[in-house]
C-alpha cells in the first residue's frame, strides 16, 4: 500500500525564558494508506504536538511532513480532539455537520449526512440537544461523528478516549472499531493507554520521554474484525506487557523528572 | 400563621417570603408616618408618593401630555407626537440611556473583539483603555458639554463613554477567554477567517459579552441621572433634583419609584433577550439516560 503520511527529521522547539523547550526532537513516522496507527508514549512527550503539526495547527521548528493528497473533493485530514471539543453553543446535529457546512454543503446535504451519522453512534434522539445535556461518552461520540461525517482522508485521534471512564471508554473502543473497519481510512491515533494501542491499531509507534522521539515499534498481528474479547486473550496480554516492558524506562524517567 | 408557612411547599413558601416581607416593610413605613415615627417631610409615607406619582402621570409631566396623541395621530401631526414625548421626562431619559448605550456598545462590541483577536493592538491600546476605564465617567462630563455644547448630544455621548469602556473590556475578556480548542477546532475544519468569527468567536464570546452589557446597561443609568442632576431641563435626574429643591419629598421618591422599576425592567429585559439568543444556556435539565453509558447511568 501507498505511504500516506511521511514525517522526517520533525522537531519541534518552544520559545522560553531560558532555553528553548524541546517538545518534539527528530521524530519520524511513516503510514500506510489504510493503516490505523498508535502512538504512545508517556505524558508530556509530545505527542499531541506531533498530531496538532500533522493537522496543520503547528508549523514544526524543522523537518518535513507530507500527507499525500487523493481525491480532490474531499478533505485530507480532521481532528479528533482530546476531551470535550465540541461546540456547546451548537445542537448535536449541527456539530456533526459542522466540517461540512465550513466547506459549504447546503443545510439539506449537511443534515442529512449528519443524521446518517447521528443513528451510527446511536445518538439519533439527541440530535437537536445542546451538548450540556449529554454525558461525557455521548459527548465523545459526537466528537468522533463531527470527524467522520467530515469524510476525511487521514483521521488524526488526540486521546480522544482519555477523558472516560473505564466502562464507558470500553463501549467506545469497540464502537470505534466497528466504525474503522467499515471504512478503513488512515488513522493515527495517540493514547496513553498501550491496552487501547493494541486493541485498536495495527502498529504501535513508542516515544520517549521529552523531548520525544522514536524509541521502538510493535506491529500488531491480531485479526480483524476484532472486538473487545480480545483483551482476554493471552496473546493481548503478552504483547502489552512486552510493550511495557518497553516504555517503563521512559515512564521512569518522566516521573523522577518531575519530582 | 407558623405552622401555615410550614406546610406549604418550599416554592410556595419562598413565593410569599419574596412577596410578603417587602409589602410588611410598606406597612411599616406607612404605619411609622401615620404615628408620627418618621417626619412625613422627609419620608413621605408611600400611600403619599403614590398619589404623587398618579399626580406626576396625570400632569403630564413624566409621561408628556400622552392624552393628546389620539389627536395628533388621527391629524397625521407627527411632529406634534414627537412633542409629546418631548415633554415627558422618562421618555427624555429613555431616549438618552438608550441612544447613548447604542452609540457605546456598538463600537464597544467591535473593538473589543478585534483587541481579543490581535495581539499588537491589544498590548498598544490597553495602557489607555485601562487609564481612562478607572475614571469615573461622569467626571468628564464638563470636557464632553465643552466640545459638544449643553445640548442633548453632550448627554448622550456621556452615555455612551461610560458604556463604550465597560463593553469593550468585557468583550476583549470575552473573546481571550474562548477555549483555545475549540478555535483549534475551527481551523482543523476549514472554517474561512468570517466563518471563525460567526460560528467561534462571537458566540464563545456571548455571554461575557452580555455580562458587559447588563453592567454598561446598569452605568448607563447612573451616569445619566447623576448627568441630569447639573446639566438638563428635562429627564429623570432633573426631576429627583429639582424636587429636592422645591422640597417636593413625595415627587423626589416617586422619581426614585420610577428609576428602580427601569433598573428592573433593563435587568429582566436583557435576561430575555440573552436566554433567547444563547439557548445552549438555558439551565441544567436533567440528564438523558443512556444505557450503554455507565457515566449517565450511575447518575
Amino acid at each position: 500500500m501507498a505511504v500516506k503520511i511521511k514525517a522526517l527529521g520533525v522537531t519541534k522547539l518552544y520559545p522560553s525564558s531560558n532555553e528553548p523547550l524541546c517538545a518534539l526532537r527528530d521524530f519520524n513516522l511513516e503510514v500506510k494508506e489504510g493503516e490505523f496507527l498508535c502512538i504512545v508514549g508517556p505524558s508530556g512527550c509530545g505527542k499531541s504536538t506531533f498530531l496538532r503539526i500533522l493537522g496543520g495547527l503547528i508549523t514544526p521548528t524543522s523537518g518535513e511532513i507530507t500527507l499525500l493528497p487523493g481525491k480532490e473533493d474531499v478533505p485530507l485530514q480532521s481532528i479528533v480532539f482530546q476531551e470535550y471539543a465540541i461546540f456547546p453553543w451548537k445542537t448535536v446535529i449541527d456539530n456533526v455537520a459542522f466540517g461540512l457546512h465550513m466547506r459549504g454543503f447546503s443545510r439539506r446535504e449537511r443534515r442529512g449526512i449528519a443524521l446518517d451519522w447521528l443513528r451510527k453512534v446511536g445518538l439519533i434522539k439527541f440530535a437537536d440537544a445542546y451538548p450540556h445535556q449529554l454525558s461525557g461518552g455521548m459527548k465523545q461520540r459526537v466528537s468522533i461523528a463531527r470527524a467522520f461525517a467530515n469524510n476525511p482522508e487521514i483521521l488524526l485521534m488526540d486521546e480522544p478516549l482519555g477523558a472516560l471512564d473505564a466502562q464507558t471508554r470500553a463501549v467506545l473502543q469497540e464502537e470505534l472499531i466497528h466504525l474503522w473497519e467499515d471504512l478503513r481510512k488512515t488513522v493515527v491515533y495517540i493514547t496513553h493507554s498501550i491496552e487501547e494501542a493494541v486493541l485498536l491499531g495495527d502498529r504501535v509507534v513508542l516515544m520517549t520521554a521529552h523531548p520525544g522521539t522514536n524509541k521502538s515499534e510493535f506491529s500488531v498481528p491480531f485479526k480483524r474484525p476484532r472486538c473487545f474479547a480480545l483483551t482476554s486473550a493471552p496473546e493481548f496480554g503478552q504483547l502489552t506487557y512486552a510493550i511495557w516492558q518497553d516504555l517503563q524506562g521512559e515512564v521512569q524517567k518522566t516521573m523522577e523528572k518531575q519530582r | 400563621m407558623k405552622r401555615g408557612l410550614l406546610h406549604l411547599g418550599i416554592g410556595n413558601r419562598d413565593r410569599l417570603l419574596s412577596i410578603g416581607f417587602p409589602i410588611l416593610l410598606l406597612v411599616l413605613w406607612e404605619s411609622a408616618v401615620a404615628l408620627k415615627w418618621l417626619d412625613a417631610r422627609f419620608f413621605p409615607a408611600p400611600s403619599t408618593v403614590g398619589v404623587a406619582l398618579w399626580n406626576l402621570i396625570a400632569n403630564g409631566e413624566l409621561l408628556g401630555p400622552f392624552w393628546l396623541l389620539p389627536g395628533k395621530v388621527r391629524a397625521g401631526d407627527w411632529s406634534g407626537v414627537l412633542k409629546v414625548f418631548e415633554e415627558g421626562h422618562l421618555w427624555i431619559s429613555l431616549f438618552r440611556i438608550f441612544s447613548g448605550f447604542l452609540l457605546g456598545a456598538i463600537p464597544g462590541i467591535i473593538l473589543g473583539v478585534i483587541m481579543g483577536m490581535n495581539r499588537t493592538i491589544r498590548v498598544a491600546f490597553d495602557p489607555v483603555i485601562s487609564a481612562v476605564y478607572v475614571l469615573p465617567k461622569i467626571a468628564i462630563l464638563p470636557l464632553v458639554m465643552l466640545i459638544f455644547g449643553i445640548g442633548e448630544i453632550s448627554k448622550v455621548v456621556i452615555v455612551g463613554i461610560a458604556s463604550f469602556f465597560l463593553v469593550l473590556i468585557n468583550t476583549t475578556a470575552g473573546v481571550r477567554d474562548i477555549e483555545p480548542i475549540f478555535i483549534e477546532a475551527g481551523q482543523n475544519y476549514g472554517a474561512s477567517r468570517w466563518q471563525m468569527f460567526y460560528h467561534v468567536i462571537i458566540p464563545g464570546a456571548l455571554p461575557i459579552i452580555f455580562a458587559g452589557l447588563r453592567l454598561s446597561l446598569g452605568t448607563a443609568l447612573i451616569v445619566i441621572i447623576a448627568a441630569e442632576f447639573v446639566a438638563a431641563k428635562y429627564g429623570l435626574g432633573y426631576l429627583i433634583w429639582f424636587s429636592w429643591q422645591t422640597l417636593l419629598t413625595e415627587n423626589m421618591f416617586a422619581g426614585l419609584v420610577i428609576i428602580m422599576i427601569l433598573g428592573a425592567l433593563f435587568t429582566s429585559g436583557l435576561q430575555a433577550i440573552e436566554k433567547w439568543l444563547m439557548p445552549w444556556q438555558r439551565e441544567e435539565r436533567p440528564a438523558p439516560v443512556d444505557v450503554s453509558d455507565t457515566q449517565s447511568a450511575k447518575r
